[in-house]
Order: structure tokens, then C-alpha cells, then sequence
């Protein structure tokens, strides 16, 4: 007779609740016919209920199924991280996809999948299941990104994100194998015991299983010189997605990447760091520099988000529990920025014409007041202005890494975040200082409103008082 | 004795692998790929894992070869599309590709020359059988062989959302 | 010197006698091809009221030799637009991996041979079952490459349809096997006859054993699922373009896959060698039951007609599939609840 496994159900309850509600959403679109605003409340409702039931257990860190899942200040609060920016992204979708004649029930249920996906990633300290959930997340945005199938480039995005996808994941899977096969363990703990021993630490496989493993994991959070896809299937996906793809899938990637790194491989921290160095600096100064070529509004978010990158980058590098909590800030403040900047760029679209030049941008700052307001007061916490949430966010960042002593990496960035000023207000000059084209046809409904305004009270109060939420953060 | 049969088995898999890449026609590049997987397949009976062996010939050459000839059938190539658009070619990538393979043959040799290889672990018994892969599948791994359903479900609904014929 | 040669040899009894069983599974697989085709064209002609062939030897049998004499010494023809080496190798893997398959199936007790235990069996693997499903999965490539390299559209149409169809079937197949593997506990073709030596499994797991049967005749290509070659529509399916021996050799394929069938589903469900009447002749009461289910086959073919294609995968996915499913889980829960309780 085989000893049962251990199992820790009450560990994996904002899984099952969302699976759950995952299916009931698929089962339910079988009934409603065309109208999908009941999928809306089940699945909000799903993620809410994900979001309480991460706090089942309380005595963190809990660690379950022999050490491949953990219940720990990280694991929640990226999992309120990937439920809020779900549920924004499934409100920011209501409006588009009536809009843009998107009927598919599916698209709800995709959105919650990858949700799930993203939970099971930063809760997972197994190297199969980060796998798993890498792969979860992908296929869902794979198909999200070509939902609008009648699109050219709806599709050259799916196909794009799809082909680049599979091959980076073929990248992080062989370095997962060189690593096990080395240490002889998939269990992140294991792995670091393993790596103690000065026989296991001085085979010249890991080192290329962690170069894979860094190419792997830099394409999903499109770092540089793995970013190439970034505008393209931001520009071809339909603007809630690419708000969605640039917030909760790549918090959750980095979420795996942190863990991976700092907790399994803090003996090879010497081989790494140099090349994850590189890599975000590299990546502020193409993502700085790209999106200041750019006319077309997702794609200068593009650009901006592989600079975010880039800064994020600097949190593994500076690993340590002030990084953490650096980092957990940092993806909820971006959180709020990212939607409130995408849901204004969906605003002013109408059906069949996107609005997406930056010359379409012109005058709204007279025309419509608040909304230019908004508008800028994201573009500017994006670029890391006090006293809004990004400046705030990306001092922690600095704080980490000048902690730890990286203070070249440091003035780069700084640096850098200066470059990016130069962008945004491009965008906010357009705004306020040229004539406007056309009159704005804006059809301002309560969702949307309810999304800025949740984006405008994040972006400002994480600046003003961040202090309740980094101690949240802190372990 | 083991060796005399690695050895034809290697290098027919890897020139097979090589033919895959520089196969002219679609058809002949699957067909060879079919052939490296039960290459593959040998080298792993010759581990001792049989029951990955057969697995590897079941999924791999079996399922996802059928569907590669599927979608080759499908497309019905036209006289004129059955060879393989080749790009430019680009000196400075290829030698710079050339220069990494070399360096990592090196490596792999430095590393395969080892002494530590002369002297194989030995297998339990029961390594490889049915009994002991699905021992470890319900037990160690049991939370990533559930969680793997969710993947495989979410991928079959992502695949009828883009493949349905009309949206209603 | 004899001596010499006998110490030689001494080590490697097992190479020596694996190649004499391989030499006599494959001669006498090919071998019962003829006979087997012959034994179907008497059936027929009894099945449909007329006499078939009785002219050439006793009762006809010299039919089957004239016959094989014939296609032996047919021109060879391979029109100039079909991918050569595909075309002669689609057949050669139709024939290879319907042998191979049969290599694993065991017949009979083994016996005692001056000190050496002989298996009647190619291969005794522990994954039998697999090994089996495994092969003759890749039989399907033969039908593929041949349906892509004739370079005809009615080729190409029968080597996608058998693919699909043999797709479709095979997840009913393994799923109704591995009732079978549930009750028995091992995936050892040996081990599942031991294990039925009080009752087949024909009995306890009988919808089951329906439907491994259809699943196993849709698999084997034969009518009524014989879709592929469906001669009103595709002309001969993947081998319109075929000729003289390789064509013979589809058929031999076929007919193989057809004798393994019938001894797997023997095996699996018809208890194999136990004959529970006291008749102890293992290989007879194999070679009976084998026998049987070939006529059964056979009058399949002279029954019933032909399935319309979209029905027959319908009838795979939406019937066969999710009723192999039920009962695979139901069998898995009585299993738990009651036999194991």
C-alpha cells in the first residue's frame, strides 16, 4: 500500500476557490446567452473570495506537499497583487469588449485561469511547479492576446507571443533540468542545501542552467535582449490585455524569478548578479531610450514597462528582506499606475477607431480637465515623481540595493528614471499644449470612472502615506 | 556490450537530428524528427527506463507527430511552397554561433572526461517501472501532476476559443 | 571442434534462441497472411450464397499461393511525382510495425528445453500492454506517409482520415485496456492471463470488452470503419497509388493487425490460454479463440455497411469516448469500494 501524501488543502485555498470559480464562469456562459455581465460579477466575486481565502492560514510561512508550496507574506501579498489587477483588468474589459464586439465567454475564464496560474508561481518553491504555473499563465495570454481573431494584429501578436513564448519556456525548462540535474532536487530548499557542498557548487553545468534559467525567466518578465515581442504584442492585443500582461503575469513572473534566485541559489549570487546587472541596466537604457522614439501611446507603455523592468531587476539583485518588501511595493504601486494610464487610453477610443497616436492626444488637457489630470498624474508617478506612489516605490528599490552596496547600478537608474521623465511629459505636452484634431467623443461610464478613481486614490495615497502598506510588505 | 549499442544509437539519432534541420521538404524534416524521438527512446531503455521509453514513443512519436503530420497534411502544400524558405544568411551571427558551439563542446567534454563518470552509480531493481514512476507521481509529486490538469484545461479551452468556427 | 562451438555459444543461449523465436514469429505471421486471406474469401462467399474460390487445390487453398506467386512478379510502378524514398518506405513500416507488435504477445506456459526455460512469446516485458499500444501507434505512419509521399488527392484523404480515425480509436482502446490493468494489477500480457485463470474478464468487465472490440475493429482499419479506402469515394485510399508487391504489402499489414487484435483482445478478455473446460493444450485453445474472433471480423465485414465519416468520428468522441470514460472510473471505484474494501 502507497503512504499517502501529504496534503494541505487549507495552504492551496485561493487556488481551489478560483479554480472553482473558474469552471462555474465557463459552466454558467453555457446559459446566458449573449449578455456575459453575470460572468463579470461570478468572476469578481471569485477573486474576491480568492483574495480572503489567502488568509486561511495565518502562521506564516507555512510551507506544504513536502516543501513545493508555501503560505508566506509574499505568497499573499502577490496574491492580492494578481487579484486586484485580475478584477481591474476583468472591469477595464466590460466597456472594451462591448465596443469591440468581443463575445466570447471564455475570455473571463482565460483571465481567471491565468490568475490561478499566477498564484500557483509565487506560492510555488518547486522548480516543476513554477514550471507549471509559467506555463498557465502563458497559454492564457497566448489566447487573450489573439482573442480578437477578425484583428491582423490581434493575431500577429498571439502568433508572435506564442512562438517566442514556447521557445523561451524550452530555454527555462533545460536550465530547471541542468539545475536538478546537478543538485539531484527540485525543491528550491534542497536545491540551496545542495549548492552548500563545494563538490556541487563547482559544476560548470549550473552555471549554464542559470544562464537558461535567467534568458527564461527574462523573456517573461521582457527584460533586454529578450523584449523584442513586448510593443508588437502590447500594441496587437486588446488594451485590457495589455494592461493585464503588463501588470499580474509579470509580477508573478518576477515573484518566481525572486524566489528562485534568492532562495535557491544565494551560494551562486557571485556567478548571477554580474549578469542580472547587465541585463537591468541594459534593459533601463533600451526601454528609456525605445520609448522615447514612440508615437503610438501602447507602445511607449511598452517600452516604459520594459524600463520597469529593468528597475524591478535591481530588487533580485539586491535580494535580502528589504528587497522583498521593495518589491512587493513596487508591483502594487504599478499596479494602480498601469490601469489608471490604460483605462484613460481605452476611454478614448471608440468602436473601430483605437485613438492610440499621441497626436490623437492633443488638447484633452482643455477639452476634458480631469481626465487630462489623471492622465498625467499616472504618466508621472509612472516616471517616479514625488509625492506619487512610483517615486516612492522606486526609492525603496534604491534603498535595497544601496543597502547591499550596488551604488553604480543605483546612479544608472537614477539616470534613467531622468531619461523617462522626458516621455512622459511628452505625452502630457501633447495633452496640454497643442490644439486639439477632432472634438473627443468620450462615453465616461461608471466602470470606468470606479477604475480611474481606484487607479488616482492608489497612485496618490501609496505616495503620500506609504507606510502602512510597506509594513504589510515587510516580513 | 551497453556501449556497442549506445553508440550506432547516438549517432543515428543525432544524424536524424541533423537531417531534421536540413531536411529540403516538411514531410522528410517530421519524419526524421519521428525517427530521433525512438532513438531517444532507445537511449532510455538502455537507462533502464523502460517505462519512459515507451511513453516517449507513445506521446512523443505517437500523439504529437501524428498532429505535426496532420497540420502538414492540411496545409496541402503547392509544388512551389514544399521547400523551406531559407533567409539570408548572416556571417557575423553564424560564426558567432559557430564560436558558442564550439565553446560549449569544450566544456562539455572537459566536464564529461570527469573521473567521477568511470564509475556509474548502480540502479536499484525496480528503477523505472510503472510501479515506482507512479509511486512518485501520487506521493512527492502529487500537487504539480493536479496542478498540471488545470494547465491542460485551461489550454483545451484557450484552443476552442481560437479554433471555434464562429462566435456566437 | 563441435565442442568448441557449443562452449562459444554457452553465454549466449538467449541471443540464439530471441532470433530463432523472432525468424518463426515473423515467417509464420507472414505466412498465415494467404491463409487468412483465403480463409475470409470462402467466409464471404458462404456469407453472401455463393461458393468463393474452390478451383485451384483442395478446397481452394492453392488460390492463396496463385495469388501470392502473382502480386510477387507484378511490375512495379512509381509514378514519377511521389517522394521515392517515402513511398517505398510507408509499406515497409506498415509490415515492420504490425510483426514488431505481435513480437510481444505471449501464447502458452513456457517450457523446459534441455535446462532452458522457453517462453512462447517474443518479448515478456513488464510493460507488455504499453509496448504494444506503443508500436502500433507508430504503424499509423505507414498509412500517413503513404497517403503524403503518392502525391494523389485520394491518397491524401485516406491517409487523413485512417490517422484521424486511428487517433480517435486508440483513446477508447487504452481506456477500456486499462479496465483490464485496473483488475489485474499489472501491465504484463503474461501476468493478465494468470490472473483470469478462474474467469475471463469477458465476464466481470463485459462493456469493457464491447468496447475494446469496436475501438479494436475501427483500429485495425476493418470494415464497417474501413473508412480509408472507402472505394467509392477514394478510389483505394492511401494506396490508390500502389502496385504488385508493395500493395500486397498493405495487406499483409493489415491482416497482421487483424491477428493481433484478436489475439490481444484474446488475452485481455478471453482469458488467453485457460481454456476452463479441461482441454490443456495452451497453444491450440490460443490459437482457437484467435481463430474465432477472425471469423467474427470476417463476418463484420460481410454484414454490415460502411459508417459515413462524419458519423464515425462522431461516434468515436461523443459516444465511445466519454461511455469507455464511465466505465474506466466506475470499474476504478468498484475496484476501491468493493474488491479492495
Amino acid at each position: 500500500m502507497i503512504a499517502a501524501p501529504e496534503i494541505d488543502l487549507i495552504s492551496l485555498a485561493p487556488v481551489l476557490v478560483l479554480s472553482v470559480f473558474t469552471m462555474l464562469v465557463m459552466l454558467i456562459d453555457l446559459f446566458v446567452g449573449k449578455n456575459k455581465s453575470v460572468l463579470v460579477f461570478v468572476a469578481l466575486t471569485g477573486l474576491l473570495l480568492a483574495a480572503v481565502s489567502s488568509f486561511a492560514k495565518t502562521d506564516w510561512p507555512v510551507s506544504s506537499f513536502g516543501g513545493s508550496y508555501v503560505v508566506d507574506h509574499m505568497s499573499v501579498f502577490f496574491t492580492m497583487i494578481f487579484c486586484l489587477s485580475s478584477g481591474l483588468a476583468i472591469l477595464l474589459s466590460v466597456d472594451y469588449n462591448k465596443r469591440e464586439n468581443i463575445r466570447v465567454g471564455e475570455y473571463y475564464s482565460l483571465i481567471m485561469f491565468c490568475t490561478v496560474g499566477m498564484i500557483i508561481l509565487a506560492s510555488s518553491t518547486d522548480l516543476i511547479m513554477i514550471f507549471l504555473g509559467i506555463e498557465i499563465v502563458s497559454l492564457c495570454l497566448y489566447v487573450l492576446a489573439g482573442i480578437r481573431r477578425g484583428d491582423t494584429r490581434s493575431n500577429e501578436a498571439a502568433l508572435k507571443y506564442f512562438l517566442l513564448g514556447a521557445f523561451a519556456t524550452g530555454f527555462l525548462l533545460y536550465g530547471m533540468t541542468l539545475l536538478y540535474g546537478a543538485t539531484g532536487t527540485t525543491k528550491l530548499a534542497g536545491i540551496a542545501e545542495a549548492l552548500s557542498h563545494a563538490e556541487v557548487l563547482s559544476q560548470p553545468i549550473l552555471v549554464m542552467g542559470v544562464v537558461l534559467l535567467i534568458a527564461g525567466f527574462g523573456f517573461k518578465v521582457a527584460s533586454v535582449p529578450f523584449h523584442m515581442w513586448t510593443p508588437d504584442v502590447y500594441q496587437g492585443a486588446p488594451t485590457p490585455v495589455t494592461a493585464f500582461m503588463a501588470v499580474g503575469p509579470k509580477a508573478a513572473a518576477f515573484a518566481a524569478f525572486f524566489r528562485v534566485f534568492t532562495t535557491a541559489m544565494p551560494e551562486l549570487a557571485p556567478t548571477w548578479e554580474v549578469l542580472l546587472s547587465i541585463i537591468a541596466v541594459t534593459t533601463m537604457f533600451v526601454g528609456n531610450l525605445g520609448a522615447i522614439m514612440q508615437t503610438n501611446i501602447k507602445r511607449l507603455l511598452a517600452y516604459s514597462s520594459i524600463s520597469h523592468a529593468g528597475y524591478i531587476l535591481i530588487a533580485i539583485i539586491a535580494k535580502g528582506s528589504l528587497a522583498t518588501s521593495a518589491l512587493l511595493f513596487y508591483m502594487l504601486s504599478y499596479t494602480f499606475m498601469t490601469f489608471g494610464a490604460f483605462s484613460i487610453v481605452i476611454l478614448l477610443g471608440r468602436a473601430g477607431k483605437e485613438n492610440l497616436e499621441l497626436e490623437d492626444y492633443s488638447g484633452l488637457g482643455f477639452k476634458a480637465p480631469l481626465l487630462g489630470l489623471a492622465m498625467s498624474v499616472f504618466l508621472l508617478s509612472l516616471g517616479g515623481l514625488p509625492p506619487l506612489a512610483g517615486f516612492v516605490a522606486k526609492f525603496y528599490i534604491f534603498q535595497a540595493a544601496l543597502n547591499e552596496g550596488y551604488v553604480i547600478l543605483v546612479v544608472l537608474a537614477v539616470l534613467n528614471s531622468a531619461i523617462s521623465l522626458y516621455y512622459y511629459l511628452k505625452v502630457i505636452v501633447f495633452m496640454y499644449m497643442k490644439e486639439p484634431k477632432g472634438d473627443f467623443q468620450i462615453s465616461l461610464t461608471p466602470i470606468t470612472l470606479i477604475i480611474i478613481i481606484i487607479g488616482l486614490i492608489g497612485t496618490v495615497q501609496l505616495g503620500l502615506f506609504p507606510g502602512p502598506v510597506i509594513s504589510l510588505a515587510h516580513p | 556490450m551497453e556501449l556497442l549499442i549506445f553508440y550506432p544509437l547516438a549517432l543515428v539519432s543525432v544524424i536524424l537530428a541533423l537531417f531534421v534541420v536540413f531536411n529540403k521538404s516538411p514531410i522528410g524534416s517530421a519524419v526524421c524528427l519521428i525517427g530521433m524521438m525512438l532513438g531517444l527512446a532507445g537511449v532510455f531503455i538502455l537507462l533502464q527506463a523502460h517505462f519512459l521509453a515507451i511513453l516517449q514513443i507513445i506521446v512523443y512519436a505517437g500523439a504529437i507527430m501524428v498532429l505535426f503530420m496532420f497540420v502538414i497534411m492540411l496545409l496541402n502544400l503547392k509544388d512551389d511552397d514544399t521547400k523551406w524558405k531559407i533567409r539570408e544568411r548572416n556571417i557575423f551571427l553564424s560564426s558567432a554561433t559557430g564560436v558558442l558551439i564550439v565553446g560549449i563542446l569544450y566544456k562539455i567534454i572537459d566536464v564529461t572526461t570527469d573521473t567521477k563518470f568511470d564509475s556509474p552509480a548502480t540502479v536499484p531493481d525496480n528503477f523505472g517501472t510503472v510501479e515506482v514512476v507512479g509511486t512518485a507521481l501520487f506521493t512527492d509529486f502529487v500537487l504539480p501532476f493536479e496542478v498540471a490538469s488545470i494547465l491542460l484545461l485551461a489550454a483545451m479551452v484557450g484552443a476552442v476559443v481560437l479554433a471555434k468556427s464562429k462566435v456566437d | 571442434m563441435i565442442d568448441d562451438i557449443l562452449n562459444f555459444l554457452d553465454p549466449y543461449w538467449w541471443l540464439i534462441i530471441g532470433v530463432v523465436k523472432a525468424v518463426i514469429i515473423a515467417v509464420g505471421l507472414l505466412s498465415t497472411v494467404p491463409l487468412l486471406v483465403w480463409l475470409e474469401r470462402r467466409l464471404m462467399g458462404r456469407f453472401q450464397v455463393r461458393l468463393g474460390p474452390n478451383r485451384v487445390g483442395p478446397l481452394g487453398l492453392g488460390q492463396a499461393l496463385a495469388d501470392a506467386i502473382k502480386l510477387l512478379f507484378k511490375e512495379n510502378i512509381v509514378q514519377s511525382s511521389a517522394d521515392k524514398f517515402l513511398f517505398y518506405l510507408a509499406p515497409a513500416v506498415v509490415v515492420f510495425t504490425a510483426i514488431v507488435t505481435f513480437s510481444a504477445i505471449p501464447f502458452g506456459e513456457p517450457f523446459e528445453v534441455g535446462g532452458e526455460s522457453i517462453g512462447l512469446w517474443g518479448a515478456n516485458l513488464n510493460i507488455g500492454l504499453l509496448f504494444i499500444f506503443a508500436v502500433s501507434s507508430m504503424g499509423i505512419y505507414g498509412i500517413v506517409l503513404a497517403g503524403l509521399s503518392s502525391n494523389n488527392k485520394y491518397s491524401l484523404m485516406g491517409g487523413l482520415r485512417s490517422s484521424a480515425q486511428m487517433i480517435s480509436y486508440e483513446l477508447t482502446l487504452g481506456l477500456s485496456a486499462l479496465c483490464v490493468v485496473l483488475m489485474s494489477g499489472s501491465l504484463n500480457l503474461y501476468d493478465i492471463v494468470k490472473s483470469q485463470s478462474d474467469m475471463p474478464y469477458a465476464i466481470p468487465l463485459f462493456p469493457a470488452f464491447v468496447l475494446f472490440f469496436i475501438a479494436g475493429v475501427a483500429e485495425t482499419n476493418r470494415a464497417p470503419f474501413d473508412l480509408p479506402e472507402a472505394e467509392q469515394e477514394l478510389v483505394a485510399g492511401f494506396f490508390t497509388e500502389y502496385s504488385g508487391m508493395k500493395f500486397a504489402m498493405f495487406f499483409m499489414g493489415e491482416y497482421i493487425n487483424m491477428i493481433t487484435m484478436s489475439a490481444l483482445i484474446t488475452i485481455l478478455f478471453l482469458g488467453g490460454w485457460n481454456s476452463y473446460i479441461g482441454f490443456d493444450i495452451p497453444i491450440l485453445v490460443f490459437a482457437f479463440k484467435v481463430f474465432l474472433l477472425l471469423c467474427v471480423f470476417i463476418w463484420l465485414r460481410s454484414t454490415f455497411p460502411r459508417i459515413r465519416y462524419d458519423r464515425l468520428m462522431t461516434f468515436g468522441w461523443k459516444i465511445l469516448l466519454p461511455t469507455s470514460l464511465v466505465t474506466m472510473l466506475a470499474y476504478s471505484a468498484i475496484k476501491v469500494l468493493v474488491i479492495d474494501a
